[in-house]
């Protein structure tokens, strides 16, 4: 019996050693991803509004988080393609829950690795005006929303399975709509209506206000737990979908590969 | 460096030897292009047009054809890689896709392109690939250590990365990924294309050593008619999809009436064209 948790480390192990051998490419995304992010919460600072200040930081910070996850998870296929060993990855006798528990493993772990520097670029530059101790009521969140963001990531991990040539550019494309949906740096009101419904089915639009809730940027004062309990089933029952949706998709999508022979290597 | 007996192969040469371990039942396989929104004609393109053969346990078979022939296809097939249309495919009595999980377990595969992550080192590309199989970072390092000094791959440059290293070495490192999950079944897609004299000599003896000693039972493809006929016991030669003859190398030399291997293929697909040729020509006149 081959052990699952071995072949789960083999995943993590990979991807691992790849974000070592690709240090320095590591570094210029985390520092783009500091300065842009400064960027934007440096624009709340402008207006003098401690309040917008505090909307867009949990904004850049969320997306930062949510975003790297996804991406991750989206392109891990398309990684594979591109050095080739995707098909010794599929010829393994490791179901492909294990195979995307791994990576999903990683992911989540890089996400908060990039998260946190981010944070703490924007804590050299700008004077957040946050209660420290609402810190992990945000991490839980973050933490609940992950799952959800899986799926996703899952969901758009077929791209690249399906057509090696177009595949991860469509990705972009999803992570792009997930941005303007959720309300990531405004309130989703403000989009067009016929938009609208779109950000009640993103779970970067529960994990934000869950989060703007818990630090008092919406409604009267900081909420408690029961406050952001509806925010939390949002989460969960999206994550209770999204994952098994992904994985059954795909299982789809691979077969539909085997079947015409999309698994070769491109690049 | 001698290898423990138990390492690679089989846990026991106690099998008959009559016993098949792979079959392939004319197994068809097309390709389609085309049909989606923008482009509505579908144009098919058959890879395998009914094949059969079996390669015996512990056998050495290898698989002759031009590029396109569909040796990789079938390769692939046999791999879990690629659903085959009809037919059927058993790997030590598996039928594919069915069992395609334990499958997956039995059988190493070694491609033409040496496919691995770069900027990794080798042995992080092996600890990666032994991990997947289930097998622990100091046994899998220990065993790739042994694998790769039969190879003759020198030691100092285990910890470099594949970006740094020849094609001939990275082939070499290939081998021995294929061998670190100790397969039953091996399946070999041109491993020596490309190589340098003294790598390729390398691979092939340490393959006939491998094949001697362990009964492992391999499915090559090439067009070197030379190696095909010092590694394999039998030859299948494959053209359009279509395995034209099989046997020994002496069985089709006299079939063909050909001196050597690369006669013996040309007269064989070219006499099966010109046969076409004839009888189209026949039914015209």
């Amino acid at each position: 019996m081959i052990s699952r948790s071995q072949q789960t480390w083999a995943f993590f192990y990979r991807d691992w050693q790849l974000t070592r051998a690709y240090w320095s490419w590591v570094v210029v995304f985390t520092f783009y991803a500091i300065v842009t992010s400064a960027t934007v919460a440096l624009i709340g600072v402008a207006a003098n509004d401690p309040q917008l200040t505090l909307t867009l930081t949990i904004g850049v910070l969320l997306w930062s988080f949510l975003s790297v996850l996804f991406n991750e998870i989206s392109m891990s296929i398309a990684f594979e393609r591109w050095e080739g060993t995707l098909e010794y990855t599929f010829m393994a006798p490791v179901p492909r829950r294990i195979h995307l528990l791994g990576i999903s493993l990683y992911a989540v772990t890089y996400a908060l690795f990039r998260v946190v520097c981010v944070l703490g670029g924007l804590v050299l530059m700008i004077d957040l005006p946050w209660e420290w101790s609402q810190l992990p009521g945000v991490l839980l969140v973050l933490a609940v929303s992950s799952v959800a963001f899986v799926g996703l990531g899952l969901m758009a991990a077929i791209l690249p399975v399906m057509s090696p040539e177009r595949g991860a550019e469509a990705t972009n494309i999803l992570q792009g709509v997930l941005l303007l949906v959720s309300g990531v740096y405004y309130p989703v009101e403000v989009l067009p209506e016929w938009i609208q419904p779109l950000a009640w089915l993103s779970p970067a639009t529960y994990a934000l206000r869950a989060s703007r809730q818990l630090l008092g940027l919406e409604g009267n004062g900081p909420a408690t737990w029961s406050g952001i309990l509806p925010e939390l089933s949002a989460l969960v029952l999206l994550g209770v979908i999204l994952v098994p949706l992904g994985l059954w998709m795909f299982g789809r999508a691979e077969n539909w590969a085997k079947r015409n022979g999309k698994l070769k290597r491109t690049g | 460096m001698a290898q423990p007996a138990a390492t690679i192969g089989r846990p026991s040469l106690e099998v008959s030897v009559v016993a098949v371990s792979i079959r392939v039942s004319n197994v068809k396989k097309v390709f389609r292009k085309g049909g989606g929104l923008a482009r509505r004609k579908v144009t098919e393109q058959w890879a395998l047009q009914g094949v059969s053969f079996d390669v015996r346990t512990c056998e050495s078979y290898a698989l002759l054809g031009p590029k396109g022939s569909g040796k990789s296809t079938l390769i692939r097939i046999l791999a879990t890689l690629l659903l085959h249309d009809e037919g059927a495919v058993e790997i030590e009595g598996l039928r594919l896709p069915e069992h395609e999980a334990e499958v997956r377990e039995i059988v190493g595969r070694v491609s033409v392109d040496a496919a691995f992550y770069k900027k990794m080192s080798a042995k992080e590309n092996l600890l990666y690939s032994a991990f997947m199989y289930g097998h622990r970072a100091r046994s899998a390092e220990s065993r790739a250590r042994e694998i790769l000094g039969e190879l003759g791959f020198p030691a100092n440059r285990f910890n470099d990365p594949l970006e740094e290293m020849s094609r001939g070495m990275q082939q070499k490192i290939a081998i021995t990924r294929a061998l670190l999950i100790n397969p039953p079944v091996l399946l070999l897609d041109e491993p020596t294309t490309g190589l340098d004299p003294a790598s390729k000599r390398d691979v092939q003896r340490f393959l006939e050593r491998v094949r001697k000693q362990h009964g492992t039972t391999i499915l090559l493809t090439s067009h070197d008619m030379g190696e095909a006929e010092r590694l394999c016991e039998r030859i299948g030669l494959l053209a359009e999809g279509r395995l034209v003859a099989e046997g020994t190398a002496d069985e089709l030399r006299r079939k063909a009436n050909a001196e050597n291997l690369d006669d013996v293929f040309i007269t064989l697909t070219g006499e099966r064209l010109v046969d076409e040729e004839k009888d189209a020509a026949g039914v015209r006149s």
